[in-house]
């Protein structure tokens, strides 16, 4: 007898489980530059990381009567939860965060699917507020391992600066103000391409910051992958990543006391964790509208939030918080904000009498 | 570099395998030892039997009268007996009343003459092809009468709709290889009846090598005035909404039809049938159906007479294999699975398709928005179906569940294979009977 069922009788072998295969590949580029920047300890962190969401997740289905470590979704959550940990952290840190994640956020929801936060971002803002001064020890990347300094995450040692009165001056005077060294390479490189060497060496990862988050090379390769294997689309990084930058052109100099016009573009993108953010955290399917207007409201608020809290909040956190944000109001921009349907014609308003 | 037009929002892209069949040219199946003849092979009221068992039969002879407006006769396919009547399970599920027809030892070919329609008015051309039980070949078969019949309205474009946008069926393009002449005189038949300012032939790009023949034939044949558009490839282009957007660039508005944006689309199927209807009164009674599939030992394009059972069918092609865990009568994308192989070809069978057995898993909807990105109405399949799934039927309706015409392009690229579509046909049966 043959198998009666609905149509569509094709379908595409892209499922859940290939998908989040496809975004751990796109991960593991920026993961690896993590591990050789900042040696062996990190990836102890990554696999601690992995390891206690699968736990969780898997005893957490054993409640359920469920097996969904096979999806993969933990393992991604528990990596990006790894990717958001400064090297030297220690290990309880990221189980905490990677435990929070898969059961708070994700299991009392309903899990897969359910959750109304992005897991990962909330494992790693609960541990940071938690425990704030362990995640805020940064450790320096293989290429300064000389420079004391720049155990300091060059974005918040520019914020503290500033705070602190130094004005007039762009990352680059800031940070060599400070000290700050630079790679012999991002000298070349930016003395050709008349940029700033601290960019250079933010954009290949020669920077202090958590494991995953430094490299913004990698990170976008990672990223372009994904819309080329059409896990995610281009909008929201690029709608993002886009209006985050504008904002900073226009009003990012103003608290330096350069007025409107006068802020840095490519820096500011390339640190801070936004590569990490844009192209795979505010693309999570779960927690971001699904319709493609509402994909672009939910990115320009994520841009601008972003904006908002690093040039002019107290927290080094802009890039979760501005996600999580906009996680919170994605039902809402769903349910205003929808596709227009075909051959919609608006409704001839009936005379009034 | 050759211009592709195509409709803007939603579609996917299903791999085509149409390389199965579409080199095989149309074969005619040897007459079967017995023909199930189903009186409802068409949209709208079944057509009345008007003989009974025992009756002899001619070919082409009028079996089942039209029994109302919307509906269409039905004739015998052969010369034969009746043998029984009978009620007969169609491959879409419905059940109706159909002659069972033993065919004579030797059957003749009554359809020879050719008549000169030139002379004829477009209203004795519309008798004709209502007369002859024409119906739309693409699969919806609504008669093709009632779509022609524009009631005063002018046709600005009369749009041939040769997309075959469904995986496997290749029946559409080798017509256009293989009866080239022949559809362009039935498209200017239809053109003599309509009388539109302008005729598009839309075909996809992976038909170009039939559309440059059809452009060589209306060359040949010194026909103007019918201008074949390319398309690029994309499911669901062969509805006539998508197929008017990517043709006229205009779109039907919600809950109305071609004619009222002024466009009237017609399957390059249904055309070849016009042709025989008008010019030698022939009805339609055999079709060219796609054998195809994994599971189809030789893919064919077969000529088989309507009634054909698809077992005898499949076994002209092969048999299928012992690991086929579906049979399918239509496109993959939009056709019926169904269990018996008893079932008959109609009218509206494009193909029959044996296909192995899918390696997917249905998971949790996850959000991710794919089915809203890929709907080609600019639905939400997802709140619908989440309404549905809770018995908001209401809630479902008002998010625009009737215009979903069922294409599948949601649930082709859910990656949690969620069975959408069934839960849309499901919400607008219970939608309608509140």
């Amino acid at each position: 007898m043959k198998r009666v069922s609905a149509s569509p009788h094709v379908h595409t072998s892209m499922d859940i489980r290939k998908s989040m295969l496809f975004v751990i590949i796109a991960l593991l580029p920026s993961a690896l530059w993590g591990v050789y920047a900042f040696g062996l300890r990190a990836l102890a962190v990554l696999l601690v990381s992995v390891a206690s969401a699968l736990l969780c997740e898997f005893l957490l289905g054993l409640i359920d009567g469920k097996r969904t470590t096979g999806d993969l979704s933990a393992v991604v959550t528990g990596l990006l939860i790894g990717m958001n940990m400064p090297p030297a952290v220690p290990f309880y840190i990221p189980v905490i965060a990677a435990c929070f994640a898969i059961f708070v956020v994700k299991w009392t929801f309903g899990g897969l699917g359910c959750n109304w936060m992005n897991p990962a971002l909330a494992g790693r803002v609960f541990v940071f507020f938690s425990f704030s001064s362990a995640m805020s020890a940064f450790s320096a990347p293989r290429a300064l391992a000389a420079d004391a300094l720049a155990s300091a995450t060059p974005l918040s040692a520019v914020k503290t600066a500033i705070g602190g009165g130094m004005m007039h001056l762009d990352y680059e005077g800031v940070l060599s103000n400070l000290g700050y060294s630079t790679t012999a390479l991002a000298d070349t490189v930016g003395s050709a391409l008349h940029i700033s060497p601290y960019t250079v060496d933010a954009f290949l990862g020669n920077i202090g910051g958590c494991i995953g988050e430094v490299s913004a090379l990698l990170l976008i390769a990672g990223g372009i992958f994904l819309i080329a294997t059409k896990v995610i689309t281009w909008h929201i990084p690029v709608v993002y990543l886009g209006s985050f930058a504008i904002l900073s052109w226009i009003f990012g100099g103003v608290r330096a006391g350069d007025g409107l016009f006068a802020g840095e573009v490519l820096y500011p993108l390339f640190t801070g964790g936004l590569m990490l953010g844009a192209f795979f955290m505010a693309t999570d399917w779960v927690t971001t509208p699904t319709s493609r207007r509402g994909e672009i409201v939910f990115a320009l608020g994520c841009g601008f939030f972003t904006f908002l809290i690093r040039y002019f909040g107290s927290l080094p956190e802009a890039v979760s918080l501005a996600i999580i944000l906009m996680n919170i109001l994605t039902p809402t921009i769903d349910r205003y904000i929808r596709p227009r349907k075909f051959g919609y014609v608006k409704p001839v308003k009936e005379a009034s009498k | 570099m050759l211009h592709l037009s195509t409709f803007r929002r939603g579609g996917v892209h299903p791999d085509d395998r149409k390389e199965l069949s579409k080199n095989s040219p149309i074969e005619v199946l040897p007459v079967p030892h017995n023909l199930v003849v189903p009186m409802s092979q068409h949209l709208g009221a079944p057509a009345q039997l008007v003989k009974a068992r025992g009756d002899e039969v001619r070919r082409g002879e009028l079996i089942g009268q039209a029994s109302s407006f919307v509906s269409a006769n039905v004739h015998s396919p052969v010369r034969g007996k009746i043998v029984d009547v009978t009620t007969v399970r169609l491959a879409n599920g419905a059940t109706c009343q159909a002659a069972v027809i033993q065919p004579d030892e030797i059957q003749g070919d009554e359809f020879t003459v050719r008549h000169d329609w030139q002379q004829e008015s477009p209203e004795s051309l519309l008798a004709t092809i209502r007369d002859m039980g024409i119906v739309g070949m693409g699969g919806a078969t609504f008669p093709t009468h009632v779509k022609l019949a524009t009631q005063g309205k002018k046709v600005e474009a009369l749009v041939i709709n040769a997309v075959e946008c469904e995986p496997y069926l290749t029946s559409d393009y080798r017509s256009m290889l293989e009866r080239a002449d022949e559809t362009i005189e039935g498209i200017r038949i239809i053109a003599k009846i309509l009388s539109p300012q302008k005729i598009i032939i839309g075909v996809e790009a992976n038909k170009l090598d039939a559309a440059a023949h059809l452009e060589e034939r209306l060359a040949t044949l010194k026909v103007t005035g019918i201008e074949i558009q390319p398309l690029k490839m994309k499911y669901p282009q062969g509805d006539e909404k998508q197929l008017l957007k990517a043709t006229m660039g205009r779109e039907v508005p919600s809950g109305k039809l071609p004619i009222d944006i002024g466009a009237v689309v017609c399957n390059i199927g249904t055309v070849y049938a016009v042709w025989e209807a008008v010019v030698f009164h022939k009805p339609l009674i055999e079709r060219v159906v796609t054998v195809s599939g994994e599971a189809v030992a030789t893919p064919r394009n077969v000529l088989c007479p309507v009634g054909t059972r698809t077992g005898d069918l499949l076994a002209f092609c092969g048999g299928s294999a012992e690991d086929a865990d579906r049979l399918i009568s239509g496109g993959p994308m939009m056709g019926f699975a169904f269990a018996d192989e008893n079932a008959p070809v109609t009218k509206g069978t494009s193909g029959i398709l044996a296909l192995k057995a899918e390696n997917i898993e249905t998971g949790v909807c996850v959000s991710c928005g794919k089915c809203v990105a890929h709907c080609p109405m600019g639905l939400m399949p997802n709140r619908m179906f989440r309404n549905i799934k809770y018995g908001r039927y209401q809630e479902a309706l008002d998010l625009g569940l009737l215009d979903c015409k069922e294409c599948g392009c949601c649930a082709f690229i859910c990656p949690a294979h969620l069975p959408l579509v069934q839960g849309f046909k499901l919400g607008k049966k219970m939608g309608r009977r509140k």
